[in-house]
């Protein structure tokens, strides 16, 4: 079975590739990559100008919700969900119920994502038994399972002492610690960022040093012990400013920042929906110049990855005061949009860096195939219209919730098709019967 | 049984000068007023406050409709201040309050409220615990719906009561100086008072330990000081805020005591203030606390006068948001 992708800007900052090529994908694998490629045999899929052909979007944190919380997400939803947000591959948390910290757990989601057959699934493991900051989950059989990192996302990994073993642990396993950055005292009972918003809401305050001295107290460990500490869902100006001195000092540090917070500040919870339950989430929205400091981080090269913290609840749990209200939003669909509108297109990344961003980097990071288009490598590949004019409407988004606070948002750029394995597993609506 | 014809609020029509009219069907916060508008109210509590000092306080004005008290908080005054005011416009009342109602057995705010709705009340008043519960419910609601108090949020009718008891002593609100002492952080008298006052052209001053100011206070308008000397210096108005004990277990104060000594209203420091100063407290009081009892019971004390202002202010509020002629009133 061959597909032929014709007449592409393929755009593949692993190999230093940047041009209008074809590409020529023979029983699921990229067989060459070359101009005017014959299309004798092949399903030719007519690349349309000003689309890039890029390797597979690689998100490094989702929350698939199974097993246990199916009424918010299964893998076969989310995944559904990732390809129609052109993602390839999906790095699903380990906060399920039960939590992920144990290989059956991990069997079995990687069973489930066997049974979609869209997205590849890179489960997630628990640091500790539990989440619970106590004892230390088997590590070398999670791995083992498939686990490619290891979190007690949600919260932070409780104690410094646990922290530092499971660096040492993990470093001998060769994988990284993700960690969810917040002081648990000073974040107390806060469901805002500190500042006036949150005054004026009367909502209790999380400030951002509960995460940038979490960020410190890591980045010092990762020093410590040599292992490789990665910051999920960054959001603080200070954060930044810690993980840029650790990377400095030559310590083995990477973070993440989600779409929302290189959006979106505080100031819309007073409007246009005052208390909208759908900008809840952990951490927080947080002010301009923090927002502006992810943009910087994200431009300088200071920020690895862009990651979608994808938390799906249902509608119910959101409809609540919003103190209730459960953190998080879906973000598989929306992030390619809003990399587009709010980085690319405002010259803040170049296409290059934007690759690198949700593609390249993930996969070295995390040590993933893909990020890349080699010959003889499977072919997960995405194809972007960055000049799409996509209305986001959350009604129609495939994940089986639609909590996002981008209801009604037009943004330029979007995803065209996603191919995973040489197989086109979306094509976008808009382009439907228009392309093949 | 009468067949129901109650006529919804938000069909009354609206064809009104802004000066005779609220805008919103709704009464969530001070932050959605005018000066127009909270003139209106105040002046609108004179008509009412007469009425309560009249042998039969009641007058017919909200006579057939239905108005439910919704208190998720435990509240005495603010509740029974609205139930008299209610009872005196002859609207038909009932109150729920928390340890009887549907919430504790699981219900959502919504769902609790929606099942009220479908028996055809034509107001909600609610007091809830949680900041933005009333504009939750603004959003799925059809009755009108008047905030008692949201979490840390606002506290309107309180800040129209205190506003129109300062009017009653100075005469005006704009270019006095008025102290709001406490806990600053977790008060929605606070916010609803800081946001009327400067509305109104008053310089607010807000005065507490450093723990408990709310970041960016100095955006409501307040002029915050920790400085308790500096807050009542010259001041017409002193107002203080409830102190409440469970503040220790978040280490805001290091007790109660210590918070007397360093922020209580004593008798000396209210000399400091202006010789005509009034002393106002949103109750309920900790004697001892945030107030020496020498000031609570003094001859600058408005204490209790809130307290009665209250109704006549709540009375002022369900009259103007259910639209009624002015005629209604004098019958």
């Amino acid at each position: 079975m061959k597909l032929l992708l014709k007449n592409g800007r393929v755009v593949d900052p692993a190999n230093g590739r940047d041009g209008e090529f074809d590409v020529l994908v023979e029983d699921g694998i990229v067989a060459r990559i070359d101009k005017n490629l014959p299309a004798e045999g092949a399903e030719v899929f007519e690349v349309q100008p000003g689309w890039l052909v890029v390797p597979g979007l690689i998100d490094a944190h989702v929350h698939l919700r199974e097993p246990g919380q199916e009424h918010k997400e299964t893998v076969a939803t989310g995944v559904r969900s990732a390809v129609a947000g052109g993602f390839t591959a999906v790095a699903c948390m380990p906060n399920t119920d039960p939590v992920n910290d144990h290989a059956g757990i991990t069997q079995f989601i990687l069973k489930k994502a066997a049974e979609a057959k869209l997205s590849r699934v890179y489960p997630i493991g628990a640091v500790s038994l539990g989440s619970k900051g106590d004892q230390l989950a088997e590590l070398g059989e999670q791995k083992a399972a498939g686990c490619i990192a290891f979190t007690d996302d949600g919260r932070p990994v409780a104690t410094a002492l646990l922290m530092r073993r499971a660096l040492e642990y993990a470093g001998m396993l060769g994988v990284p610690i993700i960690d969810h950055c917040e002081d648990p005292s000073l974040k107390g009972d806060g469901v805002a960022h500190e500042g006036y918003h949150a005054s004026a809401l009367g909502l209790r305050g999380i400030p951002g040093m509960a995460e940038s001295l979490m960020v410190e107290r890591d980045v010092s460990l990762a020093e410590l012990t040599n292992g490789h500490v990665h910051i999920a869902h960054m959001s603080a100006r200070q954060s930044l400013r810690a993980v840029r001195a650790g990377k400095e000092r030559g310590v083995q540090v990477t973070c993440e920042v989600a779409p929302h917070h290189f959006t979106l500040t505080d100031e819309a919870l007073e409007a246009p929906i005052k208390y909208d339950t759908n900008l809840k989430m952990n951490p927080p929205l947080r002010e301009a110049a923090d927002r502006d400091a992810m943009i910087d981080g994200i431009a300088d090269g200071s920020v690895d990855l862009i990651a979608t913290d994808h938390a799906p609840h249902h509608a119910d749990e959101k409809v609540l005061e919003f103190d209730r209200a459960p953190f998080g939003i879906v973000g598989l669909e929306t992030a390619v949009p809003l990399v587009c509108d709010k980085l690319l297109h405002t010259g803040k990344i170049t296409v290059k860096r934007m690759i690198e961003l949700l593609t390249v980097n993930p996969a070295r990071i995390f040590k993933l195939q893909g990020g890349s288009l080699s010959v003889g490598a499977p072919a997960d590949i995405t194809i972007l219209a960055p000049d799409l004019q996509t209305t986001v409407k959350t009604a129609a988004l495939l994940s089986k919730s639609k909590n996002s606070p981008f209801d009604g948002w037009e943004l330029r750029g979007g995803v065209a098709a996603t191919i995973i394995d040489g197989r086109v597993v979306y094509t976008n609506p808009v382009f439907a019967g228009q392309s093949r | 049984m009468t067949t129901k014809t109650i006529e919804r609020v938000d069909q009354i029509p609206t064809e009104r000068t802004p000066a005779t009219r609220l805008r919103s069907r709704h009464l969530l916060g001070i932050a959605g007023l005018d000066a127009d508008e909270i003139t209106l109210i105040l002046d609108t509590t004179v008509a009412m406050k007469e009425i309560g000092g009249r042998a039969i306080k009641k007058v017919p004005t909200l006579r057939g409709r239905t108005v439910v008290n919704l208190f998720f908080e435990p509240s005495t005054r603010t509740r029974t201040s609205f139930e008299i005011a209610e009872k005196r416009l002859s609207a038909d009342t009932l109150s729920i309050a928390t340890a009887t109602s549907s919430v504790t057995k699981g219900e959502t705010l919504i769902d609790t409220v929606q099942n009220i709705e479908a028996m055809s009340p034509d107001m909600i008043v609610m007091r809830h615990a949680s900041s933005g519960a009333p504009e939750l419910l603004a959003r799925v609601c059809q009755s009108t719906i008047i905030n008692a108090g949201d979490g840390m949020h606002e506290h309107p009718t309180q800040a129209l009561l205190d506003a129109f008891t300062i009017r009653e002593h100075k005469g005006r609100l704009a270019g006095l100086k008025v102290a709001i002492v406490g806990d600053l952080m977790h008060s929605r008298v606070l916010r609803s008072n800081v946001l009327l006052l400067k509305t109104m052209g008053a310089d607010v001053w807000a005065c507490g330990p450093a723990t408990l100011m709310p970041k960016g206070i100095e955006r409501f308008g307040a002029r915050p000081t920790t400085s308790i000397d500096e807050a009542v210096e010259g001041a017409d108005v002193v107002m203080l805020l409830r102190i409440q004990h469970e503040r220790m277990h978040g280490h805001f104060i290091p007790s109660v005591r210590e918070y007397f000594t360093l922020f209580g209203m004593t008798e000396e420091r209210v000399r400091r203030a202006k010789s005509d100063v009034i002393v106002m407290h949103p109750g309920p009081m900790n004697r001892g606390v945030e107030i020496d009892s020498e000031v609570a019971d003094g001859p600058y004390s408005v204490i209790l006068e809130q307290v009665s202002n209250g109704v006549a202010v709540r009375m002022a509020v369900l009259y103007l948001l259910a639209g009624r002629e002015e005629e209604s009133l004098s019958a």
